[in-house]
C-alpha cells in the first residue's frame, strides 16, 4: 500500500511555484478578494468615459477597441505630471524594505502584495514603454509588455492597496505606493473599470453631498433625530443650524457620521460640543451642501478629488462664513491638509482661524483655513474650557487607533492622545511598532470597505486586529478610539471577527460623553444609552 | 539555479573577457584605456544630467511628504521637527540623515514578545548595516582613488588614505574600505538569493551591478596586492586621461584594464539603471518637502478648472424639499 | 518509556515540523517569511498559528480540555477561513500531526507494541481536534457571509429605523 498523501488529493490551490518569475504567473481574481464593478449609471452621471456593465469575473471586460492607446497616453500624461510618479518609477532599487510593511502582504500571504511588487506591476509596463533599456532589453530590463491579463492583474492589486501609505515610512527613498495606486486608478477610470463603492458614492456625493444619495430634507432630520436622542438622554436641546448665512464657522464632517453606526455617536457629541460653546461665543453652522467631507474623488482621480472637494470653499464663500472646521475623517483630512489649497484656493474670502472661544490663532492652518475638529478640542482642554466628568467613561479602557490618513499625510498623533487622556482614565498603547507612523490600516479604506471584499478586508485587518487582541487580552482594553469615518464602519466589523468584546468610537463621542452640560439633567446613559458607570440598575 | 543572477554573472565574465582578450591578445590598450573610459564618462554626465533634467521637467503639483511625526499644530505640542519638517531648515536636515545615514531604513524595528508581559524592540538593522557599509566603503574607495587623477595628491586624500589602511596589514597596506565593500556587496547579493521576498522581487537587474562591483572591488584588490601592476604607469595613464593628453604606459598589466573596463561599465550603466537613486534621493517630493500645506499654499502649475456641482444646480434639484424642510434658500 | 512521554520529550521538534507543515501551505514566496519574522505583530499569521499549535500539543498531552483547545485552535482556523483556503486545506493541517508524530516518534521504537497501541489513543485525541477545527472552520464562514449580508443593513439601515425614517415595511426597500 503506498502512503496516502493527502495534499494531492484534496483541492489543490495551484500557488506559483517560485522557480517561475512573478511576470509568468496570470493573475486569478478570487471571490472575496475584490469588489463589483461600478454601476454605469453612476459612473455616466458624473462624466467618466465608457460606462458599461462588466463583470470581473468574465473573460470579456467589454474594453474599449483602443483601450492599449487609452493607457498608453495616460501613462505618459501622468508621468509628464507629477515628478513623484516619474521618480518613483525609477528609482526604486527592490531592497525589500516595504516588502513585510504592508498590512495586506501580511495578511492574505499574496506575494504580489508586497509594496515592491504591486509597484512592479506598473513598473514592468513602463520599462517596456517608456525606458532605453527596456525597449531593448525586454524581459532582462524587468519589461513586458501591457496586455489583457497585465491590466486584469493591476486591476486585482491595485484594488488591493488601502493606499495607507505605511510602505512609504520604510522606502529609503520615501517611495509611495499610494502615490502609485492612485495612478493606476486614474487609469482605470479611464478605461469605465471603476469598483462600484467607490464610483456611486462619487456620484451620489457630487449630487446631493453624501454618499448614500440622501436629500437635503432627510439630512437636517436625521440631525434633528440626534437632538431629540440628545435631549432624551441629557435632558439639554440643542440647535444646530444649516445652510446658515452669518454663521463663524462652517462645519464640515464626512456623512457616515450622519448615517452610519457608531459615526452617529460622533455627530451627535459634535452638536453638543457645539452647543456647550454656544455661549462661549461659537457661531457654527452646518452645510447640506457641503455635507460630505469624505472624499471618494481621491480614489478615483485627481480630478474627481477636486471636483468634489470644491463645494467645501464654494459653500463657505457662499454663507460667508471666516474658516473651516473638519470633523473627524480620514481621507478628508489627507485630502485637505495636503490637497484643498492648492487645488481649490486660494482661500482668501475667509480669514486666519482663531479659536472664538481661547483666542487661539491656528498657525498651522493660516492658508488652508481648515481646522481639525481634534486640534480644536485639544486646544479648548489645554485651555480648560470644557467641563469634563472623566469619571463616566470609567467603563472604558480605551486605545487609539492612528488613522493612516491623518497619521502619515498630516502628523495628527498627540492632539487626539491628549483629548482621550484628559476626558478618560484608562489609556492604553498598542504596540509601538502598530501605531503613530507606523500604524495599520483597518484594511479597508481607500474605497475598498464593500460587503463583497469581506476576505479582504478581513485579512487587510489582522495586523490591526492582532494589536488590538494584545491589548484586549492584556489590559482589557474594550474600545476602539479612532478619528475617522471609514475606520467606524468598518472596524466594528473586523472587531466582530478578530476580536470580539471590542467596540469602537470616535474622539468626541467620548468627549460628550464626559462633557458636564450647563441645565443637563443627572446623566445615567451615555449617548449609545448604555447606562454610565454607577449607574448600572 | 536562478536565471535572474545567472544572466548577469555570465555578463560581467563576458565583459571580463572582452578586456582581457583585448588587451593582451589584441593589443587594444588604447580603445580599453583612453577610448572607453572617455566615452563612459560622457555617457555618465549626459546621462545622468539628462535623468535628472527629466524629473526636474516633471512638476510636483502637491505638496505629499509623508509624515513619519508629529505636525506642527498647537504651540504647546511638541513637533518633531525631523520626521515632519515644518520649515526648509526641517527638510535640509531630515533630507540630510536620510541621504548619510538612511533613516528610513533605520526605522525597522522587530518587537519580540517574550513569554512575560514586557514586549522589546529590537531594530531589524541588517539591510541598514549591509546599506551603510556599501556606500560608504564605496565612497570612501572612490576618493582614496583621487591619488591617481591628482598631483600633488591632495592632504586629505593621504589622511584618508591613512585612516583606512590603518591596520596595517601586510605590504602594502590592506585598506578596510575594499574589504568592507567586497563583503557588503557579498551581503547584498546574499540577501537577494536567500530571503525569499527579496529574491521573489529581484531582477537581472539588481544582480548585475552587484557582480559588476565586486568585479571592480575584486580586481582592484588583486592588483595592489597579487597581480602587482605598475602603480606609476597607472597614475600616469590616470593623469594622462584627466589632463586631456592621454598615453599609455607600457607595461601596467592586464588587470588593470580589466579593473577600469568594468568602471567604464558601470559608469556608462549608471544612467539607465536604478542605480539612478543616487539622483533621485534628492527629488523624491515624499521627503524633499516641508509638511506645513496648510500654513503656506503649495502651488501646482498645472492646476486646471474642473466641473463642479454647484450649489445653484444643488438648489434647483432640492429646492422645494429644502422649503418644506425650512431650509433657507437662495431663491424662494 | 511511554508514548506520551517520548512524545513529551521530542515535543519542540514535532511542533516545529508540525508548524512547518502549516507554513507550507502558503506561496513559497510568502512561508519563509512566515516562519521566520518572529515578530508578532509584523507577522500575526505565523505567530497565532506558532502558538496555537504549541497550545494544541500541550492539550494533547494533557486535558483535552474543550474550551482550551478553541482558544488554540479558533485562532488559526480563523485566520485560514478568510485566506481562500478551501475547508479541508484550511484544516488538514490538525491530521498532518499523525504523520510528523509517526515519523519522527514511533521509527525510533517501531516494535513497542505499547506504544503502538497508545498511539492509537492518542491519533484518536488528533481526530477529535479535527473535527472541532471543522466546527470553527464553519462558524468563521458563517459569520463571515454574516457580515457580508449585514455590512448594509448594519451600518445605515439601523440609523434610519432608529430615526424613524423608514416608512415602508422593514425590508422592502429603504427610501426615504
Amino acid at each position: 500500500m503506498s502512503d496516502p498523501k493527502p495534499n494531492e488529493l484534496i483541492e489543490k490551490i495551484d500557488y506559483n511555484p517560485s522557480q517561475k518569475g512573478w511576470m509568468d504567473v496570470p493573475v486569478e481574481i478570487r471571490k472575496g478578494m475584490y469588489c463589483y464593478a461600478s454601476n454605469p449609471k453612476s459612473v455616466e452621471y458624473v462624466g467618466l468615459p465608457h460606462a458599461r456593465p462588466w463583470n470581473p469575473l468574465e473573460e470579456d471586460w467589454k474594453l474599449p477597441e483602443n483601450w492599449k492607446e487609452i493607457v498608453h497616453k495616460a501613462f505618459r500624461e501622468r508621468l509628464d505630471r507629477f515628478r513623484s510618479f516619474k521618480v518613483f518609477m525609477d528609482i526604486c532599487v527592490r531592497c525589500g524594505a516595504c516588502a513585510d510593511k504592508c498590512h495586506f502582504f501580511i495578511g492574505t500571504g499574496d506575494p504580489k502584495n508586497m509594496p515592491v511588487s504591486r509597484a512592479e506591476l506598473l513598473r514592468s509596463v513602463y520599462r517596456n514603454d517608456f525606458t532605453t533599456a527596456g525597449k531593448i532589453l525586454g524581459k532582462v530590463a524587468g519589461a513586458r509588455e501591457l496586455t489583457l491579463d497585465v491590466l486584469k492583474e493591476w486591476w486585482y492589486y491595485f484594488f488591493q492597496c488601502t493606499e495607507c501609505r505605511r510602505c512609504s515610512v520604510f522606502c529609503p527613498y520615501g517611495i509611495d505606493t499610494a502615490e502609485i495606486t492612485i495612478m493606476a486608478r486614474e487609469i482605470f477610470n479611464l478605461l469605465g473599470l471603476n469598483i462600484d463603492w467607490i464610483a456611486t458614492p462619487v456620484a451620489n456625493c457630487y449630487r446631493t453631498g453624501n454618499h448614500l444619495g440622501i436629500q437635503p430634507h432627510a439630512f437636517k432630520e436625521m440631525l434633528e433625530f440626534f437632538v431629540d436622542d440628545i435631549e432624551e438622554k441629557t435632558g439639554v436641546k440643542v440647535e444646530p443650524s444649516f445652510n446658515r448665512k452669518g454663521a463663524d464657522i462652517l462645519f464640515v464632517t464626512p456623512s457616515g457620521d450622519v448615517f452610519a453606526d457608531p459615526g452617529t455617536y460622533t455627530a451627535m457629541g459634535y452638536l453638543m460640543l457645539f452647543h456647550y460653546l454656544k455661549e462661549q461665543g461659537l457661531n457654527v453652522t452646518w452645510s447640506t451642501y457641503a455635507s460630505e467631507g469624505g472624499n471618494f474623488g481621491f480614489f478615483t482621480s485627481h480630478e474627481m478629488m477636486k471636483r468634489l472637494n470644491s463645494k467645501m470653499y464654494a459653500e463657505a464663500k457662499r454663507l460667508g462664513v471666516k474658516w473651516i472646521l473638519g470633523g473627524e475623517c480620514g481621507h478628508m483630512w489627507r485630502v485637505i491638509h495636503q490637497y484643498m489649497d492648492t487645488m481649490n484656493g486660494p482661500a482668501d474670502f475667509l480669514e486666519e482661524p482663531v479659536s472664538p472661544i481661547t483666542g487661539t490663532k491656528f498657525e498651522n492652518a493660516k492658508s488652508t483655513k481648515m481646522v481639525h475638529i481634534a486640534e480644536f478640542m485639544a486646544d479648548l482642554i489645554y485651555h480648560g474650557k470644557l467641563k469634563i466628568d472623566k469619571s463616566r467613561n470609567d467603563n472604558l479602557k480605551v486605545t487609539y487607533h492612528d488613522s493612516c490618513n491623518p497619521a502619515r499625510g498630516m502628523g495628527l498623533f498627540d492632539e487626539p492622545r491628549y483629548v482621550i487622556k484628559n476626558v478618560c482614565n484608562n489609556f492604553y498603547e498598542m504596540p509601538r511598532n502598530t501605531i503613530r507612523e507606523q500604524t495599520f490600516c483597518c484594511g479597508s479604506g481607500s474605497g475598498l470597505n464593500a460587503g463583497e471584499d469581506m476576505e479582504l478586508r478581513m485579512c487587510g485587518g489582522l495586523p490591526r486586529a492582532n494589536a488590538v487582541k494584545y491589548v484586549h487580552d492584556k489590559y482589557g482594553v474594550n474600545m476602539l478610539a479612532c478619528v475617522c469615518a471609514i475606520d467606524r464602519a468598518v472596524l466594528p466589523v473586523l472587531m466582530e471577527y478578530w476580536v470580539p468584546g471590542v467596540d469602537v468610537t470616535g474622539l468626541t463621542e467620548m468627549v460628550a460623553n464626559a462633557l458636564v452640560m450647563p441645565g443637563e439633567m443627572e446623566r445615567t446613559t451615555n449617548l449609545r444609552g448604555e447606562p454610565l458607570p454607577g449607574m448600572e440598575e | 539555479m536562478n536565471v535572474k543572477y545567472m544572466f548577469s554573472l555570465i555578463a560581467v565574465i563576458v565583459l571580463f573577457l572582452l578586456a582581457y582578450v583585448g588587451v593582451e591578445a589584441a593589443g587594444l590598450q588604447i580603445l580599453f584605456g583612453i577610448v572607453i573610459p572617455y566615452v563612459a564618462l560622457l555617457v555618465f554626465v549626459i546621462g545622468f544630467i539628462n535623468r535628472v533634467i527629466g524629473w526636474a521637467r516633471s512638476p510636483v503639483p502637491f505638496r505629499i511628504p509623508s509624515t513619519c511625526g508629529q505636525q506642527k499644530s498647537l504651540p504647546w505640542i511638541k513637533s518633531e521637527e525631523l520626521d515632519n519638517p515644518h520649515t526648509t531648515m526641517g527638510v535640509i536636515a531630515r533630507m540630510f540623515l536620510e541621504i548619510v545615514f538612511f533613516r528610513s531604513l533605520f526605522r525597522n524595528t522587530k518587537a519580540t514578545l517574550s513569554d512575560g508581559p514586557k514586549i522589546s524592540f529590537n531594530l531589524e538593522k541588517w539591510l541598514w548595516l549591509g546599506a551603510l557599509a556599501f556606500h560608504w566603503s564605496f565612497l570612501t574607495v572612490i576618493v582614496r582613488h583621487l591619488r591617481f587623477f591628482a598631483e600633488p595628491v591632495p592632504f586629505w586624500v593621504q589622511l584618508l588614505e591613512k585612516v583606512d589602511g590603518f591596520f596595517q596589514i601586510g605590504v602594502p597596506g590592506i585598506f578596510i574600505s575594499g574589504i568592507v565593500l567586497l563583503a557588503a556587496v557579498f551581503y547584498l547579493f546574499l540577501r537577494r538569493v536567500i530571503i525569499p521576498q527579496v529574491n521573489y522581487i529581484s531582477l537581472s537587474q539588481d544582480f548585475f551591478p552587484l557582480f559588476l562591483i565586486f568585479g571592480i572591488a575584486f580586481s582592484g584588490i588583486l592588483m595592489r596586492h597579487f597581480a602587482k601592476v605598475d602603480v606609476t604607469g597607472a597614475k600616469e595613464l590616470a593623469m594622462g586621461l584627466v589632463s586631456f593628453h592621454p598615453i599609455i604606459p607600457p607595461g601596467i598589466g592586464v588587470i588593470f584594464y580589466v579593473h577600469i573596463f568594468f568602471v567604464s561599465v558601470l559608469l556608462a550603466y549608471f544612467p539607465f539603471s536604478k542605480l539612478m537613486h543616487l539622483g533621485g534621493i534628492f527629488m523624491s517630493p515624499t521627503r524633499n518637502l516641508p509638511g506645513n500645506t496648510r500654513a503656506v499654499r503649495h502651488i501646482n502649475p498645472w492646476n486646471y478648472p474642473v466641473h463642479t456641482h454647484t450649489y445653484e444646480e444643488y438648489e434647483e434639484e432640492f429646492r422645494g424639499k429644502m422649503i418644506e424642510a425650512g431650509l433657507p434658500v437662495e431663491k424662494e | 518509556m511511554n508514548f506520551e512521554e517520548l512524545l513529551a520529550k521530542n515535543k519542540t521538534a514535532v511542533i516545529d515540523k508540525w508548524f512547518g507543515v502549516v507554513v507550507d501551505s502558503y506561496p513559497a514566496d510568502t512561508a519563509r517569511f512566515i516562519k521566520s519574522q518572529k515578530d508578532p505583530f509584523a507577522n500575526p499569521v505565523g505567530a497565532t498559528t506558532l502558538k496555537g499549535l504549541a497550545g494544541l500539543m500541550d492539550e494533547l498531552l494533557g486535558e483535552m480540555n474543550h474550551d482550551t483547545i478553541n482558544s488554540f485552535l479558533d485562532p488559526i482556523i480563523r485566520i485560514r477561513a478568510v485566506q481562500g483556503f478551501t475547508p479541508s486545506q484550511a484544516t488538514s493541517f490538525v491530521f498532518s500531526l499523525k504523520k510528523i508524530i509517526r515519523d519522527s516518534v514511533i521509527n525510533k521504537k517501531p516494535d513497542d507494541r505499547q506504544i503502538i497501541t497508545e498511539l492509537s489513543h492518542f491519533e484518536q485525541k488528533i481526530d477529535l481536534i479535527g473535527l472541532i477545527a471543522f466546527d470553527i472552520y464553519m462558524k468563521c464562514r458563517e459569520k463571515i457571509f454574516q457580515l457580508k449580508a449585514n455590512e448594509e443593513k448594519n451600518r445605515t439601515y439601523k440609523v434610519f429605523e432608529r430615526a424613524g425614517l423608514i416608512k415602508e415595511i422593514p425590508g422592502g426597500g429603504q427610501e426615504s
